[in-house]
């Protein structure tokens, strides 16, 4: 018997993000995957929970933090380790997130205000997960305008249909 | 790369279909290309178009941002005018390589 071998590409139709961490770095890999999903045509549904709360909501969203203890890859300018004890200081870890988030810019990435106003202008769809929002006494009101709606994961499940459907979790 | 018939001229392109050469573009071309997109080209449409060309020849790097920062269209018309492929789509009617951009 000849197995027939088949070379049909089936491309990604939908993508679910779920962002459930709010350091810098977490947040933005949901951005930047959401967007680049956009950009390409997928559908795209980005849900935020727990901490990823941090980055939908206004107050917070656009002066997140990256984790100066606890951050084996932190390095300092110039390339040597950076050490924990040194990220424990206060002030530190505010001082480097700002520089981060200011090179990040040089880069032309964009603040996430920005940023989730780009993935829905492109038709992307942002999301809040009920339970956490319940968790951390937020309402809607505190979250994003670019924020459709707070929804819980049966919902979230709901959206994930599809047989050409993703789910990534950052 | 490859060579292909677009509007009665031949021109070199990449598998993914993008001109090589982005001085062999012309704006036959670009209706002929956008054709095989299902877009119909409009002012606004040659408007972006000679944008991309103008930033690609000034060596500036191409985002959906920058577009969107143009003057021209803000990032969501620039979406309705490129469906499903703001920066692939309009790139490839504009001549110009692939994106290689990751905002």
């Amino acid at each position: 018997m000849i197995k027939m071998e088949t070379k049909e590409k089936k491309p990604l139709e939908k993508v679910c993000i779920i962002c459930a961490k709010g350091n810098l770095e977490d947040v933005y890999a949901s951005l930047v995957m959401a967007n680049g999903a956009v950009m390409e045509g997928i559908e795209t549904n980005l849900f935020f929970t727990f901490f990823g709360l941090e980055g939908i909501t206004k107050k917070s969203m656009n002066h997140l933090h990256t984790a100066t203890t606890g951050n084996p890859a932190m390095k300092m300018p110039g390339g040597l380790p950076f050490p924990t004890m040194l990220g424990g200081l206060p002030g530190v870890e505010s001082a480097v997130s700002s520089m981060m988030r200011k090179q990040m810019d040089e880069l032309g990435m964009p603040p996430v205000d920005e940023f989730l106003e780009m993935i829905t202008a492109g038709g992307g769809t942002i999301y809040a997960c009920r339970l956490a929002v319940d968790m951390f006494k937020l309402t809607k009101a505190d979250l994003s305008e670019e924020v459709k709606d707070i929804i819980t994961i049966g919902e979230f499940y709901e959206l994930c249909d599809g047989d050409r459907t993703q789910i990534i979790f950052t | 790369m490859a060579v292909k018939t677009i509007a009665g001229v031949e021109v070199k392109v990449t598998d993914d279909g993008y001109l090589e050469d982005m001085t062999q573009w012309n704006k036959e071309i670009a209706n002929e290309i956008a054709k095989e997109l299902n877009i119909e080209l409009t002012d606004k449409h040659f408007e972006v178009l000679n944008y991309l060309r103008e930033k690609t020849i000034a060596k500036e790097a191409l985002t959906i941002r920058s577009v969107g920062k143009s003057g021209i269209v803000d990032i969501k018309q620039l979406y309705e005018l490129f469906p499903k492929g703001p920066l692939k789509f309009s790139s490839k009617i504009a001549g110009i390589p692939k994106p290689t951009s990751c905002i």
